[in-house]
């Protein structure tokens, strides 16, 4: 990692005012662990190097020895802004790769949770970047508000933040009324504050000089650079998996596709709100016209746990508990590798899944959009100055946690 | 792009025994070619079949994989810029052969991906500009991901000075 990154200066009289400077990876602003090496000379960046790997755990070696269902606990901690959006990539790739289709109460809850998990995040990732270009007051707004988010996600699974919500062929638990009356009450309170926070940053003048024009992606160059999700829309490119190939219950509902064609942070920032009203509206859909029946596929596929009663009260719960969770019984998988992405928060989500016909991922390939995205940060920082570093940095939402895996 | 007419455009530029074509039961595209023409083929992909997308490069690494008869397969994800159009690219690697040309010329993007391959695989990538480990330090000797890389054990940390308190 270190060796390697700095080449010493053309010549002595540049070297004079040029000098190296280390961003993290121990540093507020950068809020996870990433490192930036800058080359500046007095405020303007010449020269920024990401470094990464501060937090590489190996996730993707991981999957390759954890069960279909023990490895979605892995993905919790990929983006863990939005875990439940991981949860739900992990387990749709799963279920495309062995044929499960997952009854419609399932896809209309996993749709509402996605959605949620959109908000959650684009509230972190705009709220951090207010207050990194000088607006605390936004964060606190939007913090507040994923507090909300919290205590919906406590009372659907028990967990706020590891949330590991999502099981082969279906999910943990079903939603309760008292999930669905949390979500109303969220749907319901939310535009006020989102619109407060629109009062507090749109015409913000600090914001918007210190994000308006500032690290500009054009459309060519968002493809070039394979940029997907907010950042993509924000230059131009019109591409929403939600709306392209409809998964889950997507095709459902009515809703837009944000985009934008600047391109620089503060229209990312613009793009990010205005998805999360969309995300509301297709909540509100969702929640109103949510199917009733199981949630989980039949027990005689053999692909889920049945639920406590079943396994303690009668015997053929019991026995399928068994043969799901026994090594060497568990359900079957084809020989077989798929590729299945979802419209995560942050871009596209997908896992490429290899299956060598056993209960454990053969390659469980992940494709991170935190990664793809930070890949250009240095082409985005040419030009600038020191202080656009964390406009920038905060409009990409990088989490280093997906970033290093 | 259609399956039909991109299977005709193929046929007329590569010739038709190069390459093979298939679908999955979930109607997953796939294209199988020959390594040492990777870019001409990405290159044809991306002006005339208007796959102008490359969503990710990844690696899978055979080695105990019943029935395969190659080491290392590389995986490209195309899609498009307009549409949820997929095509799943593979071409084949053995040893001790593990070069292919990169795929920076074409598309940015796959500069970190290749480098992260390369880290975790060991595959060099011709004509990259700037191939260095991205996740694991630049003194890191094994190749996590590979198949002959155990999940636990000794190894790893061998790499590194022990430094003892007199020394620091």
């Amino acid at each position: 990692m270190a060796s390697g990154l700095l080449e010493p200066p053309a010549s002595a009289i540049d070297q004079e005012y040029r000098w190296t400077l280390n961003f993290g990876p121990q540093h507020p602003a950068t809020h996870t662990t990433l490192r930036i090496l800058l080359q500046i000379e007095g405020e303007r960046v010449l020269d920024a190097r990401p470094d990464i790997g501060y937090l590489h755990s190996g996730f993707e070696k991981i999957g390759e020895h954890l069960n279909y269902n023990q490895y979605v606990t892995v993905t919790d901690r990929m983006n863990y802004i939005s875990p439940l959006a991981n949860n739900i990539a992990w387990h749709s790739a799963v279920e495309n790769l062995l044929g499960i289709d997952v009854p419609l109460r399932c896809k209309y809850i996993r749709t509402i949770l996605a959605e949620l998990a959109r908000i959650s995040d684009h509230l972190l990732c705009n709220g951090a970047c207010a207050l990194d270009t000088g607006a605390f007051t936004a964060f606190l707004y939007a913090f507040n508000q994923r507090e909300e988010l919290y205590q919906i996600f406590e009372t659907l699974c028990g967990a706020r933040f590891t949330t590991s919500y999502t099981r082969v062929g279906g999910l943990m638990y079903d939603a309760t009324p008292k999930f669905i009356e949390q979500v109303r009450q969220f749907v319901k309170n939310f535009p006020k504050v989102h619109a407060d926070v629109c009062r507090l940053l749109n015409r913000n003048r600090i914001f918007v000089e210190r994000t308006k024009g500032i690290g500009v992606l054009t459309k060519a160059e968002a493809i070039s650079r394979c940029a997907t999700g907010p950042v993509a829309r924000a230059s131009g490119v019109t591409r929403d998996l939600r709306k392209d190939s409809p998964y889950l219950a997507y095709g459902d509902f009515d809703f837009n596709v944000i985009c934008s064609t600047d391109g620089d942070c503060f229209h990312r920032y613009l793009v990010r709100m205005d998805e999360m009203l969309e995300s509301l509206r297709i909540i509100e859909q969702a929640l109103e016209n949510l199917p009733p029946g199981p949630v989980n596929v039949p027990m005689a596929d053999r692909a889920i746990l049945p639920d406590k009663s079943r396994v303690y009260n009668t015997i053929e719960g019991l026995i399928t508990h068994f043969e799901v969770v026994m090594t060497n019984r568990g359900f079957q998988s084809p020989r077989d590798e798929c590729y299945t992405a979802i419209e995560a928060p942050n871009g596209e989500l997908g896992f490429y899944i290899v299956s060598d016909g056993s209960e454990t991922a053969y390659r469980a390939r992940c494709r991170p959009p935190s990664f793809i995205h930070f890949a250009m940060f240095s082409h985005l920082m040419k030009g600038h100055q020191v202080s656009d570093i964390v406009a920038v940095l905060g409009s990409l939402n990088v989490i280093a946690a997906e970033l290093d895996r | 792009m259609d399956a039909n007419a991109l299977k005709q455009a193929l046929q007329q530029r590569f010739g038709e025994l190069a390459w093979q074509y298939s679908e999955s039961r979930r109607g997953e595209r796939r294209l199988v070619i020959p390594a040492g023409q990777l870019l001409s083929y990405l290159e044809f992909l991306r002006s005339d079949c208007g796959f102008d997308a490359l969503l990710d490069i990844t690696c899978v690494d055979y080695l105990h994989y019943r029935g395969a008869k190659d080491r290392f397969g590389l995986v490209y994800l195309l899609g498009t810029s307009t549409s949820g159009e997929r095509l799943v690219l593979r071409c084949y690697l053995n040893e001790p052969n593990l070069k292919i040309a990169s795929a920076v010329p074409l598309w940015e993007g796959a500069n970190w991906l290749e480098r992260e391959v390369f880290d975790m695989f060991g595959i060099a990538f011709e004509g990259h500009p700037d191939l260095r480990r991205v996740l694991l330090p630049e003194e890191f000797a094994g190749f996590p991901l590979r198949k002959d890389y155990p999940l636990r054990g000794r190894g790893e940390r061998h790499n590194f000075e022990r430094i003892s308190r007199n020394q620091s």
